[in-house]
């Protein structure tokens, strides 16, 4: 069934047509919305988290130790009488860091990877396709907790280490999707417009599979930050003091049992905050960039 | 009752009958919530279907056809709903039923065939358990006597070996074989309607034949009424009692078969009638009246005689591996090493052929017939098993398919794809994809100079220079297959193969595509290689045709030979089996 409505559409405006769609996109599903929210949110704490916050995150106040929240102290204070609320605000900025950073570099290398190995097939994809068994075949937690502890304890690592353990999932995401494409009609009026392989590869099939590459990356953001704070939590990685949700939370776990509940109640929940945020953002963000859905 | 009578007439005599007409609609208007309000699908929809009557409801793209249908079985769209008028069927009112009497209603009393059988059925359960289900959902059969009423079913739908079939899987099974497993599940609980939404769409003129003869003889046996909707009035003329043409959601014209092409009354259905391709006219005659007045036959100058070779193509092959084949380590250790044949299947056994300057020729066969391959190895796209190809003199079969887009030769042959839609990348502006042969091998680099090109390629297909900016999905059939045809003759190219271009098109946008691929290449003096299964389309376009079958050149000769004189017994099959509209 076609409805004869695209002829009655004005062509696209760039940036103000866009806006009217995510407009759309949103008005038709408000938890896209509510997701966007809670992404700002998220952006303004880890850009402005220092500034806004009430205390310094580090200073110490002994006198005023495992408080619970308070007009004071919204979060309450820890066993060295630190402000939790502003650990938690600025804390979003190295652990956002450490996720877009770690799904940047397995979207450059997986990504790609994939789409060769789905465009291409052969050697290609039976290489490919071998390092990302190999990867899978550890528990990817452990195989983190390995390449930290033998690379070294530094932010850098645990970016590379959440690159390494996405590695998989991108490569067989984009290599399906590739491996549809692969002899698409636009892919050969492509190869008769006289477009080498790795053209194509990168202009035409790249930018075809973005809308699903876009989700792949939304969701493992969120598992970039549960990683991240789960290498933290085990002693791997951020060290303390700096304030970081995953050390916050093992922090505060000795104290839950003396009634001290909100010291890693509050990190815990930014940490859950965060995810759903970017998995509720997933789906919103395939509507909005994908351009088959603006009819 | 076989609807020779008039409408009204059938209408009065049937409300006359105890049990009256087996479906009635009245005043149905359909609307769909969309982003831009609500859209009115369908309006004021009137139709009566006596018991036993076939009815063919007729109509371009967007007619509203399909969602007429769907509406009578209630499977709408969430987005869609009844906004007004009655749907009685059988007694029942349609439109107020309760849900639960819908899904008891369907399947049993009233089925539907879908367009593509191979998504109606379940890929990973076999045909049997399929149709087992049906019958097993509507009580007709009990667990233990299901297979045997199955095999019942699938003999009677002239399944060959239906013992065999039984276990069969969709994937293993032809096109038409899958429809008629699809007419088996629909027809499994002997309803009273059947409604068959474009049966026959992409199956070859052969296939499309023995299906709807099938499907008329069995609803004929049972005594039950028909709906099918198509797009092909030749299709609905040769195999309905009564014609509904329907446009933009409206019916503008109702009679029985027979008097709609005798006397077509609406300014529509005259243009319908007039584009459906059919023997002894000239393309002109496919416009609507007073659009390019039908010039002398002669039109198309046999100039072509005097062209010299452009593209010589000598006993060229193509093998694959044959799927399924047995194991040659297997066969090794049984100590009988298999066979070249049974390995290698060749899709292209041993053609010669050749294309002259300014020629058109027709590559004309069903699907598998090997056309496509050899279109393809033609364009270079892949590599030939053996043989020669030669082009404007040089033998081009000898460099290797994945070197030859940086081959100068590349600009020098294009093509123009089957889908329209398929062919062209979802991210790129219409003036973008036009652009993109000129950027990668026509010496332009951006700027004034590329868009005037742009504009002048877009004002040699017909396509108006405000729709270079959107996107393909915001653009009509045919006007992506302009953008198809610009993109492909940007580089001034010598040859074009035409793969199938207007398949996808409704039959007035077929007509003027046909058309303007005519005068540019009057205009250009490119020569066509036009691959399609449809005869009349190729005698309409073409100077040469030429018939393959199972990978062989079965005839070859002028257009006028081999349409009105086919030599060969397959050809003459072929152009019997395409329905046309009685002239």
């Amino acid at each position: 069934m076609t409805l004869a409505t695209a002829d009655t559409q004005k062509a696209p405006g760039g940036l103000a047509a866009t806006l009217a769609h995510a407009r759309y996109v949103i008005s038709d599903n408000p938890v896209t919305g509510i997701a966007f929210g809670m992404f700002l949110v998220l952006v303004v704490c880890a850009t402005f988290g220092p500034f806004i916050v009430p205390y310094d995150p580090l200073a110490s106040d002994t006198a005023a130790a495992l408080q619970p929240p308070s007009a004071a102290h919204w979060f309450g204070t820890d066993n060295l009488g630190r402000d939790i609320f502003s650990r938690v605000v600025v804390a979003s900025r190295l652990d956002m860091a450490i996720a877009i950073f770690s799904v940047a570099l397995v979207f450059a290398v997986g990504g790609v990877a994939g789409i060769a190995s789905g465009f291409f097939g052969g050697w290609t994809d039976r290489i490919i396709g071998r390092i990302s068994d190999t990867i899978m075949a550890f528990p990817l937690f452990v195989l983190a907790m390995g390449i930290v502890a033998a690379l070294g304890n530094t932010v850098t690592n645990i970016v590379i280490a959440t690159a390494i353990i996405n590695f998989p999932l991108y490569v067989r995401v984009a290599k399906s999707e590739a491996a549809i494409r692969r002899n698409a009609g636009y892919v050969q009026a492509a190869r008769l417009t006289g477009n080498s392989e790795w053209r194509i590869l990168l202009t035409t099939i790249l930018p075809n599979i973005m809308p699903i590459m876009m989700v792949q990356m939304s969701l493992t953001m969120g598992y970039a930050i549960l990683n991240a704070a789960g290498l933290s939590f085990i002693g791997l990685g951020v060290r303390p003091p700096t304030p970081e949700w995953g050390i916050m939370v093992a922090e505060g776990s000795a104290y839950i049992v003396s009634g001290e509940w909100w010291i890693a109640l509050f990190p815990g929940l930014a940490l859950m905050f965060a995810v759903f945020c970017f998995n509720l953002l997933g789906d919103g963000l395939r509507d909005i960039v994908d351009p088959q859905r603006r009819t | 009752m076989h609807g020779v009578v008039d409408v009204k007439e059938h209408a009065a005599k049937s409300s006359e009958a105890p049990s009256g007409p087996l479906l009635e609609v009245r005043d149905l208007t359909v609307e769909f919530a969309t982003r831009r309000g609500i859209v009115t699908a369908v309006s004021k929809v009137d139709l009566t279907l006596g018991k036993g009557e076939t009815l063919g409801i007729v109509g371009e793209s967007g007619s509203g056809k399909s969602v007429t249908s769907y509406t009578v079985m209630r499977i709408l769209d969430r987005a869609g709903r009844i906004a007004e008028g009655s749907i009685t069927f059988s007694g029942i009112d349609v439109a107020h039923a309760p849900e639960s009497e819908m899904r008891d209603l369907r399947g049993r009393e009233m089925s539907m065939i879908f367009q593509n059988p191979r998504a109606a059925l379940n890929p990973i359960r076999t045909v049997g358990a399929q149709i087992g289900d049906v019958l097993l959902q509507h009580v007709q059969a009990d667990p233990r006597n299901v297979k045997h009423k199955v095999i019942d079913i699938l003999k009677q739908v002239r399944i060959a070996r239906p013992e065999d079939r039984y276990h069969a899987y969709p994937f293993e099974l032809s096109g038409g074989m899958c429809q008629r497993i699809v007419i088996a599940l629909a027809l499994a609980c002997r309803p009273q309607l059947m409604i068959a939404d474009e049966p026959t769409t992409g199956l070859d003129v052969t296939t499309q034949k023995a299906v709807m003869d099938l499907v008329t003889e069995l609803t004929r046996e049972r005594g039950m009424s028909t709906i099918l909707i198509t797009h092909d009035l030749g299709l609905a003329a040769t195999y309905c009692d009564t014609v509904m043409v329907m446009e933009k959601g409206k019916v503008v014209e109702t009679a029985p078969a027979e008097r709609i092409f005798r006397d077509p009354q609406h300014p529509y259905t005259r243009k319908l009638m007039r584009a459906t391709p059919r023997p002894g006219i000239t393309l002109k005659d496919l416009l609507p009246e007073g659009e390019g007045a039908p010039t002398a036959a002669a039109a198309r100058s046999p100039v072509a005689d005097a062209g010299a070779p452009l593209l010589t193509v000598e006993n060229l092959v193509r093998e694959y591996p044959r799927q399924g084949a047995p194991s040659a380590f297997l066969a090794k250790l049984k100590g009988k090493p298999l066979t070249p044949e049974e390995t290698i299947f060749r899709a292209v056994d041993g053609i010669s052929f050749e294309v002259k300057r300014g020629e058109s020729v027709g590559l004309v066969g069903e699907s598998g017939c090997g056309k496509s391959t050899t279109s393809t190895m033609v364009m270079r796209l892949i590599d030939p098993t053996a043989g020669k190809i030669t082009f404007a003199g040089e033998d081009i079969g000898a460099i290797p398919a994945k070197d030859f887009a940086h081959h100068p030769m590349r600009k020098r042959i294009q093509m123009v794809f089957q889908d329209p839609t398929e062919s062209l990348n979802p991210r790129y502006t219409a003036a973008r994809a036009i652009a993109d042969p000129l950027l990668r091998m026509g010496g332009y680099s951006g700027g004034a100079k590329l868009d005037a090109r742009v504009a002048e390629l877009a004002e040699m297909v017909g396509l108006p220079q405000n729709l270079l900016e959107r996107f393909p999905h915001q653009l009509s059939g045919g006007q992506k297959a302009r953008i198809g045809i610009a993109r492909a003759i940007a580089l001034d190219p010598d040859l074009v193969i035409l793969d199938e271009p207007t398949a996808a098109l409704d039959v007035s946008v077929q007509a003027v595509v046909l058309n303007l691929l005519e005068e540019l290449k009057q205009r250009l003096g490119m020569s066509y290689l036009f691959v399609s299964h449809d005869l009349h389309v190729v005698g309409l376009l073409c100077d040469r045709v030429i018939v393959m079958r199972q990978g062989r050149i079965v005839e070859e000769g002028t257009a006028r030979e081999v349409l009105e004189a086919p030599k060969d017994a397959y050809t003459r099959e072929l152009i019997a089996a395409i329905p046309h509209p009685p002239v």
